[in-house]
């Protein structure tokens, strides 16, 4: 073995435990909020006071909270299946459509990532009051849907991508319309990426802050109903066990739909027909707004 | 030499299948009404309320310069604009240098673990934001777990004020905040260099650090621009963290914005501001486009 070869081996464990400490960075802060809701005390500080569900109870029985979950969750569905919706139509125009319109399409769908959230906001707030119904669940249903659109356009376009062209070939030479074809064949193989773009799109929503801070009438989100609340110290140890039941519901949902992602990948992957314009990158299918 | 029949396949031309109307405009119509209604449309809206006199109702009135005006000759703004900018560079540079470390062992070292060390990192991409500022808050606190943890240890004997409420509070929240941002672009670039590369230099006897110097990083540039623009664009816009964590001494031009578009109630005035901040980030788009010509002539 080469001494580069040692070298570089040694270098690895030293990334290794680099790596170790990062997560340790990443994860240590936001754990806090779960260990502190099981505490004793309303101050969140060391040493822990002993163990308590107390904070929990108190979740119940809230109706402002519960008014707030409700609409989080009615404005996440129906702005997942916006983005949802607009992410399948827009990628496969991107990548069949075969026209300057469907690029321009899918570059503008991709733009809300270089536009910073309050702008986003403010131009929706104009948008919203022009055409006269104001700050409400439907603006921020049309906010939410700009801000998860690049998720669901990338992660569907990778998608596409990734299904031999040779499969749709064959379906247009068999006599199948366009619209067979998309539903018929492109849809199906594409369903577990579909079932993870909504996924993606509805937490984006579920978690979204600073966009539905300029959208919202009388009716707040979960975030908004957060935010409210962060001004009383006293009601701090609710926010902590609403934010860790928040996290723990974000946690399992994001978790399910990478691995739907990278399943629907793997399948793709499968039957391996000699197919040279597939790109390299969407193997991976790592997200990658860039990638123009 | 190779394979016939998918050398045939790559160079005939496809059958020419343009999609009839009904579907083309079946498929366009979601995405071209959510692309030039709510986004085109929306931010012209804005440009057009930037040039603008405030009159209290919706679209202002009369044609002005007053707003621009304002913005370049106050020099409040220029303070606000300059901090923004030196908060959200540095929150960049933090992100990308402590990111780019994790991209190489994801790329080079990770092995079996990739997969699960892959998802790791991009998990807190999709969890509350706002938690994750909130987060920093209970750490920062006065009576906070940082202050309590090193009383408790018996490094310090008081709590002390010094985290809360400094623009270097703003600075650590907003790094953790974004970190996941910045990996996977550095990992796509770093995972995509040829392997050969790597070899070769290594054949032509260059040691580990020359080989990282010359190949690897020159060849994972248009990754790192890439993460950075994706960490930059929304921390310079940010006003959430600022309020929660930053204090007086840290507004940035997003609490502006939003000031205007709340308690001041000045719109034309607030999307003006908007206008100057796509102006900056438009700038910035353009030198790491320049960048990336420069550096990434990968591909």
């Amino acid at each position: 073995m080469s001494a580069a070869r040692i070298d570089a081996k040694k270098g690895g464990s030293w990334l290794g435990a680099y790596v170790l400490v990062y997560l340790v960075f990443l994860y240590l802060p936001v754990s806090l909020i779960p260990l502190f809701s099981f505490n004793a005390s309303i101050q969140a500080a060391f040493p822990l006071q002993g163990f308590t569900f107390e904070w929990y109870a108190t979740l119940f029985g809230n109706s402002a909270l519960s008014g707030a979950l409700a609409n989080s969750l009615v404005i996440g569905a129906i702005a997942a299946t916006g983005a949802t919706l607009c992410g399948i139509t827009v990628s496969y125009m991107d990548l069949y459509g075969r026209s300057p319109l469907a690029l321009t399409i899918s570059a503008i769908a991709r733009l809300p990532i270089l536009i910073p959230g309050v702008i986003v906001g403010i131009s929706l707030l104009i948008l919203v009051n022009l055409i006269g119904f104001g700050p409400s669940r439907i603006a921020i249903v049309l906010g939410h849907i700009l801000v998860a659109l690049p998720t669901t356009v990338v992660i569907m376009k990778s998608r596409f991508a990734a299904i031999p062209n040779t499969i749709r070939e064959a379906a247009l030479d068999l006599g199948a319309s366009d619209w067979t074809t998309f539903r018929r064949v492109m849809l199906p193989l594409s369903l577990p990426a579909i079932v993870s773009a909504f996924m993606l799109a509805f937490l984006t929503s579920f978690d979204e802050f600073i966009v539905a801070f300029f959208l919202a009438g009388t009716e707040p989100t979960l975030p908004l109903y957060i935010w409210s609340q962060l001004r009383f110290p006293k009601s701090l140890p609710t926010v902590m066990a609403l934010g860790t039941a928040i996290l723990a519901v974000s946690f399992v949902i994001a978790a399910i739909a990478e691995i739907l992602r990278h399943r629907g990948l793997a399948a793709a992957q499968r039957p391996v027909p000699a197919d040279l314009s597939k790109p390299e990158e969407t193997e991976r299918g790592e997200l990658q707004w860039h990638s123009t | 030499m190779g394979n016939p029949m998918s050398t045939i396949v790559a160079t005939q031309p496809l059958p020419e299948s343009r999609f009839s109307p009904g579907f083309r405009l079946a498929m366009l119509l979601p995405g071209g009404l959510v692309t030039f209604f709510l986004i085109l449309f929306a931010l012209g809206l804005v440009l057009f309320l930037a040039f603008r006199g405030n009159d209290g109702s919706l679209l202002g009135a009369g044609f002005t310069f007053a707003n621009f005006t304002t913005v370049a000759s106050d020099p409040l703004y220029w303070t606000v604009t300059l901090r923004s900018l030196a908060i959200a560079g540095l929150v960049t540079l933090a992100t990308v240098v402590t990111a780019y470390p994790v991209a190489c062992y994801l790329a080079f070292h990770a092995g079996r673990r990739r997969g699960l060390l892959l998802f790791l990192v991009t998990l807190p991409f999709w969890t509350s934001y706002l938690l994750r500022v909130f987060a920093w808050k209970i750490v920062l606190a006065y009576n906070g777990v940082l202050n309590s943890a090193l009383i408790e240890s018996g490094i310090w004997s008081e709590p002390t004020l010094a985290f809360l409420n400094t623009p270097a509070a703003v600075v650590v929240t907003l790094a953790h905040a974004y970190a996941p941002f910045a990996i996977l672009p550095i990992y796509v670039a770093l995972d995509t260099i040829p392997k050969s590369l790597l070899e070769a230099a290594s054949d032509l006897g260059a040691r580990p650090f020359t080989s990282f110097r010359r190949v690897v990083l020159p060849n994972s540039m248009p990754g790192v621009l890439a993460a950075a623009l994706v960490v930059f664009v929304p921390t310079v816009g940010d006003y959430v963290t600022p309020a929660l964590v930053g204090g007086p001494a840290s507004t940035m031009i997003g609490t502006l914005i939003q000031a205007q578009f709340g308690k001041a109630n000045d719109w034309p005035f607030g999307a003006a501001l908007a206008v100057a901040v796509m102006l900056v980030i438009l700038a910035v788009v353009l030198v790491v486009r320049f960048a990336d010509r420069r550096f990434g002539s990968r591909t």
